[in-house]
């Protein structure tokens, strides 16, 4: 069954966590990955390879440099699960 | 009436490794300003404390004598006994003659077949491929394999993708016959759907036209860094299977060393044992492309901290996208 945008989040801010060990109360939809959380391209990598295997859904490379927010790929994601 | 054909051998096997390093050591602060970065943005990212360069008058063949004459000495072998040289490069500057047959003639196996490949950062452990085959074929007794660059030719200072990366250095391997298996099968390939992912900038016709200038290195990391972590830890699992062997089993692993965090990923992935040493050559090396494998392997062994007879995984990833891994006998 597909997750929330909640449920999506909070397993998110989980893998964020992991990867470079920000409080995952601090990865908010309205954050910036870059900018606001100062994950570099490298971690941002890690997460989304993680984030494929967690939510069982495909972020084809192209498409990770349009998840500037934490929000972006919330709904990138949530609208994957189809 | 029947032809006659080779007499194949059962078994090859490492006999020896030789090491040049570019004779300057260049730290991060002295490359940061042009990208306009830092020495501890640098060390985060790629793990590089300093890299080794070529001097104003050391050339590829330079680093590449060195190491072969290295090589050949530890084996004990004399050089009119090798059978074949293989040389991988993609920072040698002519489009021909190639220099292995150069190499060849300066380290005294003049009659060799010799063959240059371009494999990049592959490009070592395709030559170990090749070589493990022509010794076992029957086609050559001992093989000259050759990984060297001076990639300080093509980069670009204010690059920020790769060419802060890149180093310059030799390593070179004698493989010959071997009463055990010394070389497990090669688990190899490639993915021409990436072949911009590692790539010059423009070619040489566009640089003779005026329509571009000096062609330097650029990768798109992103991209190369999932390809290099997840598919090359899957490649590096079917050469264990390969070799039936499990990772609590080797000595060491050593991998191209194009970034620490691609190597500290891949130990992860590949669930490596704490016993297992994992050859950082980058940090102080540098990414050396061709070099880089047999760079890191001699240093394991020179510093003591694997011991010849023990068993390493090897695999080389890079431009093409083309990679090779095959667990060795350490020499």
């Amino acid at each position: 069954m597909a997750l929330s945008q909640d449920e999506v989040l909070a397993g998110l801010a989980e893998i964020v966590n992991e990867e470079t060990g920000i409080d995952p109360t601090s990865v908010e939809m309205g954050k910036s990955f870059t900018n606001d959380l100062d994950i570099d391209s490298i971690s941002m990598m890690t997460i989304v390879v993680n984030a494929e295997e967690k939510f069982g859904v495909k972020i084809p490379d192209e498409e990770v440099a349009n998840l500037v927010t934490v929000g972006d790929a919330v709904n990138f994601i949530t609208n994957a699960q189809g | 009436m029947k032809l006659k054909q080779y007499e194949t051998r059962k078994y090859s096997r490492i006999y020896s490794l030789g090491a040049a390093r570019g004779e300057l050591v260049v730290t991060n602060d002295d490359i940061a300003g042009p990208i306009d970065s830092s020495d501890e943005w640098i060390r985060q990212r790629t793990g590089i404390i300093t890299r080794r360069r070529a001097g104003e008058n050391e050339s590829l063949m330079d680093l590449s004598v060195a190491a072969a004459k290295e090589a050949i000495a530890s084996a004990g072998i004399d050089p009119k006994q090798i059978g074949a040289v293989i040389f991988s490069t993609i920072s040698h500057p002519y489009q021909t003659p190639s220099a292995a047959t150069m190499l060849a003639e300066l380290v005294g196996a003049s009659a060799a077949p010799a063959f240059d490949i371009s494999a990049a950062c592959a490009g070592y452990c395709y030559g170990i491929a090749q070589a493990d085959s022509l010794v076992r074929s029957g086609l050559a007794e001992y093989v000259l394999v050759v990984g060297a660059e001076k990639l300080s030719d093509f980069i670009d200072p204010t690059d920020r993708s790769i060419s802060f990366l890149l180093g310059d250095g030799a390593g070179a391997a004698i493989v010959g016959p071997s009463d055990e298996p010394g070389i497990a099968p090669t688990v190899w390939g490639s993915d021409g759907s990436h072949w911009s992912s590692v790539s010059m900038t423009n070619s040489l016709l566009e640089l003779r036209d005026g329509t571009a200038s000096w062609p330097t290195i650029r990768q798109d990391g992103q991209t190369v860094f999932r390809w290099a972590v997840w598919e090359m830890a899957k490649v590096a699992q079917q050469a264990l299977d390969a070799a039936g062997v499990k990772a609590e089993d080797l000595s060491a692993l050593v991998t191209h060393q194009a970034n620490i965090r691609i190597i500290d990923e891949m130990v992860k992935q590949l669930k490596l044992p704490e016993h297992v040493a994992v050859a950082r050559d980058i940090v102080n090396t540098g990414n050396t492309s061709a070099a880089s494998v047999p760079l890191a392997m001699h240093q394991l062994l020179q510093d003591g901290t694997v011991k010849s007879g023990g068993l390493a995984l090897q695999i080389g990833f890079g431009a093409g996208l083309a990679f090779a891994a095959q667990v060795v006998v350490l020499p």
